[in-house]
Order: structure tokens, then C-alpha cells, then sequence
């Protein structure tokens, strides 16, 4: 259309220009608690599946989120560090241009999309990506017979050999879009919340659109607090996190 | 298997005298080269395949270098059962792992490639000796190569159809793997043409074709002399042959056509081979991890092909002169000549060790760096090896009595196969275990399921190649007839000169 317009511009890296949503997510560092009520409430809302004691033990749990905790000093002086870590949301996504067969891509709203039905299982995208936040299904995932009951009716249930990984609560976003549109208006901050946002009991997580200067986040990503993770690989995230460590109780 | 002596000629070998009878020798000079090789059990003793003997007495040759095709002894079927049980149990471990997921694999986060990938490079890497050795000896017109063509470009084709099995082997779900073919869909849905994986898909395709092309088409005379042979024996084997024969006659025409078309071929295959494995090394190199993403990962994957596969074609030459009594036509010339070709490449590939360690180490990047310590701190044995059997190599084939004792050539291509197996270990294994992300570190041990496959493939290269021997002829005879033809030996003087045709 804005060809047709007479106007061709080029793709920014959060597609700024191109739409009007442009997905981003806050961690505030100084906030978090490591609590681990996101890692939950993520578990819950998105149907990951509970691999048992065994599988974990072998590094092969499916946590879309994950808090890792980075212990400094020695042990009278010790400061605990907690960094939620998930899906970066890359704008260069080192993991989209490696899959054989467009599994995953990065769809206009700067978020990085894993297609379930089209995945073989190659497991490429996992080796690229510098934050090794993709989680692969080594087995059929099991909801024994209470568990069933509460699924999520709006994710589907990942088959073995796939990949998966955060979609930032792709069903609540698509909910919200679409109750804006329904009473014709534009997303707000509010309209939507990833469960890790709503869980965490502290407010260290804010989601919400960068495209609007008026959001929460746009103002936090502009704070000067606000970092990338690995931002010398040049994978621009999506997600940002706002510098901790000024607290000394807990970092 | 391993002797003929109580295996029955043939009728016609039998009215020829046979190959081994002697006498034929006449008064054509025995060149100094060929004689300072013959085996020392025979030397002298007039039991050798000389050049002049097959000129002379070509029934006689075409008896010795089928005889392997046409006649098997029960060891052999033992040996075939053996191999066949060690496929099965690999065959049910897949059928286990593709059941229950890729859980069964050791494999777990962030080591999604493990062993599975680690031997699919190394059997990419042993298909390139066969056809590059092949083609550039055919190329550059090595009179020496002759007797070892179809050997070496069946070593190509097999381990490449062992090869290919590895990545459906590794994918999570193998009844979609043929999404990652273009075919054309409702949906205009394709495959990912910008990813490395793809470019390695289209590759290993190319190649297959190419090389089992090459080797068919190197295959059509012999064939043909096959075929009449198995027509007068009434042997089973002319149903499938007088069809891949191609009607074969010997003509002028068919000869100039196949001389062009092998030439062609050799130049094909020369420039697809190292393509080849330069996009195998992408599938490491295009990625940003840290230790894989190196610009010398073309060149040294290529060069480190070629080494372990000539290494390969030499186990291969020497298992192949003492089971199926080959001595006489494969001679311990050839297997020198193969050492010194090895030797070259074994100083290219230290000179890459020697280049990637040397860089890796002075600019001591951190994450680079702690790769390097992870290796030497948790696979130091296999560092030794891996190292030390480059320099060992080095330091044998420079002795020209080590390349003439066939034992010892056998021990150091062995080794040099384990160092190359063990490399292509390391390169995948240590480097995903150390990413990034240092909360993510962890150890990899490959699993019983990993193992099984693994062993069942080597089981099924050798038993892809004991099949290959009982129905094609391993020897390429055309190529050493037409080495007797071209050449002969000219008086200068008191000497006599060994001159060619030249192609």
C-alpha cells in the first residue's frame, strides 16, 4: 500500500514506521525479587509442559521463562543477582534466518513467532541464539488427569520435536487488538498483559507499545536505565532491562 | 573370504592357466619401481600382475579382479549376518527414539546438536576422498590411480548414502522432514532458501547425484565384461547387469563418448565436492556462536575432508589386497603413492590447526578462549589424539619403509580416522556446551540410543560395500588395460624408458 502511495520506506528495526504496533517488553532488574511467580505464571498460561524430576535434572525443562541467578562475591559479602531471562523478541533474530523451513520468523508487530505446524525439529534456531532461550519438546508433553482441566483452551498443546519458546502471550495480544478494535479505538497500556506481567508481584515487568511515545514503556526504554542484553551481538531485543544493582540487599 | 585357494575357478580361468600360474613374463623389462614393491613372499617368483601380464593374458586378469564378484565364501555370509545384527539393533533404537521423541538422544538444552551431527560431518568428510582423489588423479592423469577408481569412488557414494540418513536421524520430527524440499504448495509455502541447513540439503543432493553418476559411469565397461561373463556362467547376475550395462559393445564411438564424459565428470565433481563440504562447515560457520563462527571453517572443513577420507581410501586398499587376495593388482605401490598424497595433506591440516589454535590463543578472546579451556579441561585424551595423530601422521609417511609395511599403514589411517571422528566431535559438542550464556553451561554425554545408531552406521557403510563387491567389479579393469595400452617401455641406450600416451 505505500507503494502504492508513492512513498517506499525502509524497514526500522522495531518496524516503527510500517505499523502501528510495535510490541516491547520492560524488566526492571532493581525490582525483581526472584521470586519465580512469572516462571508459574507463564507455565500456566501458555500449557508448557511439567518434563519431571529426571528431565530437569538433565537441563531439559521447558520454562519459557527462566530466572537465573548470578551469585557475586564471597560468602560473608554475597549479593545475589536475578535475571528473568525469556524470548528476546531480537529485531535481528539470529534464530529466523536459520531454520530450513520458516518455522520461525519475525511478524510485523516486532515480534519473533514460532509456528508449531511447520517446525521439523532441525533445532538450528536453538543453536543460534545467543540467549538460549528456545526449548525443544524431547518428548510428547503429559497433563495427567486433573492437570488436563486447566489449559489453556487458547495455546495449543506442542507435539514432540518442536520447538517452542516465549510468544509474549501471543492469545492475550491478539484479545486485546481485537476488543480495541471491537469498541474502535487504539491499544492502550492495560489492554494487555503477558501472564509474567500480571504475576509478578512486584511490577518488575511492564509490557506494552514502543511505537507509542505515550506508553509506559517507551518512557522506560528512554529512562537511561534501560540496557539490551549481549547488545554487541546486534540482535536489537525487543525486550529491555532496566539497569539494577543500585540496591545492595538485593540486586 | 579371505582366501580363494579352496574356492573353484572358473572354467575359462581354468583353460587360460589362470592368472596366478606364471610364465607369461617373456622378455619385457620389469621396471625398477614396480619391482622394489612387490611383496616380498612373492618377489621374483614371476606371480605378479605386471602390466605386460594383463596385456598378455586378459582373460587371465579379467578371472583374478572378478573373482571376488563371482564368488563368495560362507565367511562372508557370517560376516554379512554380523553386520545385518548390528544394523537391526540400530535400526531398533531409531525406531525406539522416532516413537518417543529425540528425549532419548542425550541431547538437552543448549546442546541441540550432539553425536548425530558429529558423525554426519564425518561421513560427509569421508566421502570426499573417493571422487576428489578420483577426479584430480584422473585429471592431472596419475597413471598409478588405476587399480583404486572404483574402490575409492564407491567409498564416496556409501558413505554419503550413510551420510545422508543422519539429519532424518536428528530432526524432532521426522515425518515432516519433507518440508525442507521445494514442493510446490497450495499454500506458496517454501523452504527457507536463506538458511544454511537448506544450502547443506541441496548440496549433499547435488553430490549424491554427481558421484553416484560418477561412479556408474566409470562402472559401464567393466560391467559389460561382467555381464558376458555372468551370461557364460549363467550367473544369476546378468539379469540386473545386461540392463546397467546399457547394451555395451566396446565400439569407437563408445569408447570416445565415455572418455569425454568421465573427463567431464572428474571436472563436475572437482568443483562440486569442495562446495560441498565448504556449506557443511556453514552450517557451523553462518552461525554467531562463538567458536563455529570462523572464516577459516571453508577451508579447514575441506582440507580436514579430504584428509581423513584418502586416509579412509588407504584402510579400505589394504583390507581389500588381503581378504579378497587383491595384492597383485592393488600393490604396495599404490598404497605408497596414496601415502605421500596423505602426507601433503597432513601437513595442510596441521598448518589449519596450527592456525586456528595459534589466533584463538594470542587475541584470547574470552568466550572463544573459554571454549578452548573447556576442551583441554574435559576432553584432554581426545585433544592428544586428535593432535598428536596429525603430527604422528606427519612424522610415519615421511618414512618411505613405514608406507611400504601395509600393518603399520593400516594402525596410522585407523588413527587418523578417530582423530578426524574425534575432531568433528569436538567442534560440535564443546563449543555448544560452553554458548553465551553462562547460565546455560553444561556437559553433554551421548546416549545408548546415540551410541547404537552410530555403531549400526559404520555396520551399514561396510555393509553397503560388502554388497557393492559381490555385484559390481571392484578393480577397475578398463582403466588399468587402457594404462597397459598407453604406455610401454622404449629403449634409450642401455635403459629402458617407461612412456605414456597422453590422454
Amino acid at each position: 500500500m505505500r507503494i502504492l502511495k508513492g512513498s517506499i520506506k525502509v524497514k526500522s528495526f522495531n518496524y516503527k514506521e510500517d505499523n502501528d504496533y510495535s510490541w516491547s517488553m520492560i524488566i526492571d532488574l532493581d525490582r525483581c525479587n526472584g521470586c519465580g511467580a512469572c516462571v508459574i505464571g507463564c507455565q500456566a498460561e501458555n500449557n508448557v509442559a511439567t518434563v519431571g524430576e529426571e528431565e530437569v535434572g538433565k537441563k531439559r525443562n521447558m520454562h519459557w521463562l527462566r530466572i537465573e541467578r548470578y551469585i557475586e562475591g564471597e560468602y560473608p559479602h554475597v549479593k545475589v543477582r536475578f535475571l528473568p531471562m525469556m524470548c528476546q523478541h531480537c529485531a535481528q533474530a539470529p534464530c529466523e534466518s536459520v531454520c530450513p523451513v520458516y518455522a520461525t520468523y519475525h511478524n510485523p508487530e516486532g515480534l519473533n513467532v514460532q509456528v508449531y505446524n511447520r517446525c521439523i525439529g532441525t533445532r538450528f534456531c536453538g543453536n543460534n541464539c545467543p540467549y538460549s532461550v528456545r526449548y525443544f519438546n524431547w518428548f510428547d508433553s503429559s497433563f495427567p488427569e486433573p492437570v488436563n482441566n486447566q489449559l489453556n483452551p487458547d495455546v495449543s498443546v506442542r507435539e514432540r520435536g518442536v520447538m517452542e519458546k516465549c510468544s509474549m502471550c501471543m492469545q492475550r495480544i491478539r484479545r486485546g487488538k481485537d476488543t480495541a478494535k471491537d469498541e474502535g479505538r487504539e491499544v492502550v497500556d492495560g489492554d494487555i498483559q503477558p501472564a509474567c506481567a500480571q504475576t509478578c508481584p512486584t511490577g518488575a515487568i511492564t509490557f506494552g507499545n514502543i511505537n507509542d511515545h505515550e506508553s509506559k514503556v517507551y518512557k522506560m526504554a528512554h529512562s537511561g536505565r534501560a540496557i539490551s542484553l549481549f547488545e554487541e551481538k546486534g540482535t536489537h531485543p525487543a525486550v529491555k532491562y532496566l539497569k539494577g544493582g543500585t540496591n545492595d540487599v538485593i540486586g | 573370504m579371505s582366501s580363494d585357494d579352496n574356492v573353484k575357478r572358473s572354467a575359462d580361468a581354468a583353460v587360460s592357466g589362470g592368472p596366478l600360474a606364471g610364465g607369461h613374463h617373456g622378455d619385457v623389462l620389469a621396471l625398477p619401481e614396480l619391482e622394489s614393491f612387490r611383496d616380498p613372499e612373492t618377489k621374483g617368483a614371476k606371480a605378479h600382475y605386471d602390466d605386460a601380464d594383463i596385456y598378455r593374458d586378459e582373460k587371465g586378469f579379467n578371472d583374478h579382479t572378478l573373482r571376488p564378484m563371482f564368488f563368495t565364501t560362507k565367511k562372508y555370509f557370517a560376516f554379512t549376518l554380523v553386520l545385518g545384527a548390528i544394523m537391526a539393533q540400530g535400526f531398533v533404537a531409531f525406531l525406539n527414539q522416532t516413537y518417543w521423541g529425540l528425549g532419548m538422544a542425550g541431547l538437552h538444552e543448549p546442546v541441540y546438536w550432539g553425536a548425530y551431527i558429529a558423525t554426519f560431518v564425518f561421513w560427509v568428510g569421508l566421502s570426499h576422498s573417493g571422487t576428489i582423489v578420483s577426479s584430480i588423479l584422473r585429471l592431472t592423469g596419475a597413471n598409478w590411480r588405476r587399480p583404486i577408481l572404483r574402490a575409492a569412488e564407491a567409498m564416496t557414494a556409501f558413505s554419503l548414502l550413510v551420510a545422508a540418513l543422519f539429519p532424518l536421524i536428528h530432526v524432532g520430527r521426522l515425518w515432516r522432514a519433507y518440508y525442507m524440499v521445494p514442493l510446490p504448495s497450495q499454500r506458496m509455502l517454501w523452504p527457507n532458501f536463506k538458511s544454511p541447513l537448506m544450502w547443506d540439503f541441496c548440496a549433499i543432493n547435488v553430490y549424491l547425484t554427481g558421484s553416484m553418476t560418477f561412479l556408474y559411469i566409470g562402472l559401464l565397461p567393466d560391467l559389460a565384461v561382467a555381464r558376458d561373463r555372468a551370461i557364460a556362467m549363467g550367473n544369476w547376475r546378468r539379469h540386473y547387469l545386461k540392463v546397467l550395462a546399457l547394451g555395451w559393445r566396446g565400439s569407437h564411438r563408445e569408447w570416445s563418448v565415455y572418455n569425454k564424459c568421465s573427463l567431464f565428470l572428474a571436472v563436475i565433481i572437482l568443483l562440486i565436492a569442495p562446495s560441498v563440504h565448504t556449506i557443511v562447515s556453514w552450517d557451523f560457520a553462518m552461525t554467531m556462536t562463538p567458536g563455529w563462527h570462523t572464516t577459516i571453517f571453508g577451508p579447514y572443513f575441506v582440507v580436514g575432508a579430504i584428509y581423513s577420507g584418502v586416509s579412509a581410501v588407504v584402510t579400505l586398499m589394504i583390507v581389500l589386497r588381503v581378504l579378497f587376495n587383491l595384492g597383485d593388482v592393488i600393490r604396495k605401490f599404490h598404497i605408497d603413492a596414496l601415502g605421500k598424497l596423505l602426507l601433503v595433506i597432513s601437513i595442510i591440516w596441521s598448518y589449519f590447526y596450527f592456525c586456528e589454535f595459534i589466533t584463538t590463543w594470542y587475541s584470547h578472546k574470552p568466550e572463544e578462549w573459554e571454549i578452548f579451556e573447556w576442551q583441554a579441561h574435559r576432553f584432554p585424551y581426545h585433544l592428544w589424539v586428535m593432535l598428536g595423530g596429525s603430527c604422528l601422521t606427519i612424522f610415519c609417511l615421511s618414512w618411505r619403509r613405514f608406507r611400504a609395511c601395509m600393518p603399520c599403514m593400516f594402525a596410522l589411517t585407523l588413527l587418523v580416522n578417530c582423530g578426524m571422528y574425534i575432531e568433528r566431535y569436538m567442534i560440535v559438542v564443546p563449543i555448544l556446551s560452553r554458548r553465551d550464556n553462562p547460565f546455560m553451561w553444561t556437559d553433554y554425554y551421548p546416549s545408548l540410543t546415540e551410541l547404537s545408531i552410530i555403531v549400526a552406521s559404520f555396520a551399514y557403510f561396510i555393509f553397503l560395500y560388502a554388497i557393492f563387491i559381490k555385484l559390481f567389479p571392484i578393480v577397475t579393469m578398463a582403466d588399468v588395460k587402457e594404462g597397459v595400452v598407453v604406455s610401454g617401455d622404449v629403449r634409450l641406450g642401455k635403459h629402458a624408458v617407461r612412456v605414456q600416451v597422453k590422454e
